[in-house]
């Protein structure tokens, strides 16, 4: 059953993170500063700026530092990075930043694959991050991949993603954005995921991070704003592809859902129209069209 | 999200994982016993059943830029017949002049297999049509309405009242053959020349259309440019002259909303899609 909409969402961009960590051009240094600067300028109140991931692992973000101190940080805006381990942290403070993220998984496999250790060795790992972020008044994101299913296991239950959701929250991240990796998440299994993670954990202290591999994402999304969730992630213009499947699409457009959210009287605080003109000019730079139907159908081409 | 090693990208295979995992593209359970849109047997208050209308071959490749050879429109059809699809939208019955795409619509009528239970509707925007649709075998045909005066005008060149007069002739004489008539109600949600649309307009000619016999009224959104609450207050004015299982939904995705409008529709009313 439908309950009553957030007032207000928080729209997450994930972008110049998520997003171009996941298209096959890397994109320069100048292009990624230019491209967080007009976003900031779209009245978005969190931009996901870079990863201080080792360049070995993740080249699209080698120029994490450079970034970092590159962009112009807008009062009011958050540029919250990646950081994997405490040597990660330690360099994105360096280089000016104010809020970190970390990324665990509901799946063991997945976290197996991805970082080749388990759930609760990469938690450990984690409470490094977390004790020095807390010393130095840092604010910490949680990230929860797989919440609706796992490339390599499969179906995830609710009560594993409530599990790490929770022993991520009491670690002292005060927001779980909840990922369906893989977009294979449907209204059905949302609600149930939620139903369940909201035993644990406060909805105010949720977000969702869909993907939008399945062309479910908005769906999945609208039935997370009717439990109560109002923050949302989303990557201008779609960018970011599945690295799972070839050829299909990633990210949700942060278009569309700001289309869908102001359609529903939800303010967001985001321009609509400056949002399209930096995902235009992320496409032009990257020589690729848009996964935004918004955008495709604002064209004028 | 996360940090995937690209050797490792390379060694992942999706497809196999996806045909492993049963859960994945688990086909429908089969409908119950003559199913009944409107029954509600699930704790979630979804629907049990939503009866999907297919409208490829004819709304689909009506706008496609390219014009598809007729048998590569029977083979379309007829394979669609074997998916299980309820409702198959064939082709139009209106003049090759305006619709080119749509000029064989007697040889595709004719040429495609007809599959038990499963229905074949035609447009039909006037009796001449009508006629010929049934000449050429249709056994259901559907007339296209519109909430927007001037989109009336646009596309076929009279008012709204104007064009439910000549479907009214349409309805009588497939009343008289037992033919089953379906309504479309164009612009429910916003005109590419009026813009907003009220739900107050769309609710009045969804009930002119209703009353002059169509059995179901779908309910489009020309351009897409519908969002969840938009969709909601609509259905809300519609269901107040219309019974529930009388309608269904008809969603572009031009902005990308299509699902989540839907995903509304089915939780506002138990309804056709």
């Amino acid at each position: 059953a439908s309950g009553a909409l957030p007032k207000r969402v928080k729209v997450v961009e994930v972008g110049p993170r998520d997003g171009l960590q996941n298209e096959k051009s890397v994109v320069p240094t100048p292009v990624k500063i230019s491209l967080i600067n007009m976003l900031a300028e779209t009245g978005l109140q969190v931009i996901e700026a870079t990863s201080f991931v080792s360049p070995k692992w993740v080249p699209q973000m080698a120029d994490h530092t450079q970034v970092m101190q590159g962009i112009t940080q807008l009062p009011g805006v958050s540029y919250p990075v990646l950081t994997p381990n405490l040597k990660g942290f330690q360099a994105a403070v360096a280089a000016g930043a104010k809020e970190v993220s970390i990324f665990g998984a509901a799946s063991e496999l997945f976290t197996k694959k991805n970082i080749n250790c388990s759930i609760d060795e990469s938690l450990e790992r984690f409470s490094e991050v977390m004790a020095a972020a807390r010393a130095a008044d840092v604010p910490v994101r949680g990230y929860v991949s797989c919440v609706l299913g796992c490339p390599y296991e499969g179906k995830i239950s609710a009560a594993k993603v409530t599990e790490v959701s929770k022993k991520m929250y009491s670690m002292g991240c005060y927001e779980i954005s909840l990922g369906d990796t893989i977009g294979i998440g449907t209204p059905g299994s949302m609600k149930e995921m939620l139903t369940a993670v909201m035993k644990e954990v406060p909805v105010g202290a949720l977000a969702v991070h869909c993907h939008d591999t399945y062309g479910q994402a908005l769906a999945n999304i609208l039935v997370a704003l009717q439990m109560g969730v109002s923050v949302v992630d989303a990557s201008v213009a779609g960018l970011g592809g599945c690295p799972y499947a070839q050829g299909a699409s990633g990210n949700v457009a942060t278009e569309d859902l700001v289309y869908m959210l102001h359609g529903l009287g939800i303010h967001t605080g985001v321009d609509l129209q400056k949002l399209m003109d930096a995902g235009t000019f992320i496409c032009n730079a990257l020589n690729r069209r848009t996964n935004s139907k918004v955008s495709q159908a604002s064209c004028r081409l | 999200m996360g940090t995937v090693p690209s050797a490792l990208k390379h060694c992942l295979s999706y497809q196999h994982l996806l045909k492993e995992q049963l859960w994945i593209g688990e086909p429908a359970p089969p409908p119950p016993v003559a199913p009944h849109p409107g029954q509600e047997s699930q704790a979630s208050g979804l629907p049990a059943y939503i009866k999907i209308v297919e409208v490829g071959p004819r709304d689909g490749l009506q706008n496609e830029k390219v014009i598809v050879p007729t048998d590569v429109k029977i083979e379309l059809i007829n394979r669609l017949s074997k998916t299980g699809l309820p409702a198959i939208e064939v082709t139009s019955f209106v003049s090759s002049k305006w619709v080119p795409q749509m000029a064989d619509h007697k040889e595709v009528m004719r040429g495609i297999e007809r599959h038990p239970g499963v229905q074949y509707p035609v447009l039909t925007p006037n009796l001449q049509g009508f006629h010929a649709a049934i000449a050429a075998g249709a056994t259901e045909v559907s007339v296209f309405g519109a909430a927007s005066e001037t989109f009336s005008k646009m596309n076929i060149n009279c008012s709204i009242e104007e064009s439910i007069e000549k479907f009214e002739d349409v309805a009588k004489s497939a009343r008289n053959m037992n033919i089953p008539v379906r309504g479309y109600v164009s612009c429910a949600l916003g005109c590419p020349y009026e813009g907003n649309i009220i739900p107050a307009k769309v609710a009045e000619v969804s009930k002119r259309l209703y009353s002059i016999g169509c059995y179901e009224i779908s309910l489009g959104d020309t351009i897409g440019v519908g969002t969840p609450g938009s969709m909601k207050r609509m259905l809300e004015a519609v269901m107040k002259e219309i019974p529930v299982r009388a309608l269904a939904v008809h969603c572009h995705d031009t902005y990308g909303q299509a699902l989540a409008n839907i995903l509304t529709a089915i939780q506002v009313t138990q309804a056709v899609i």
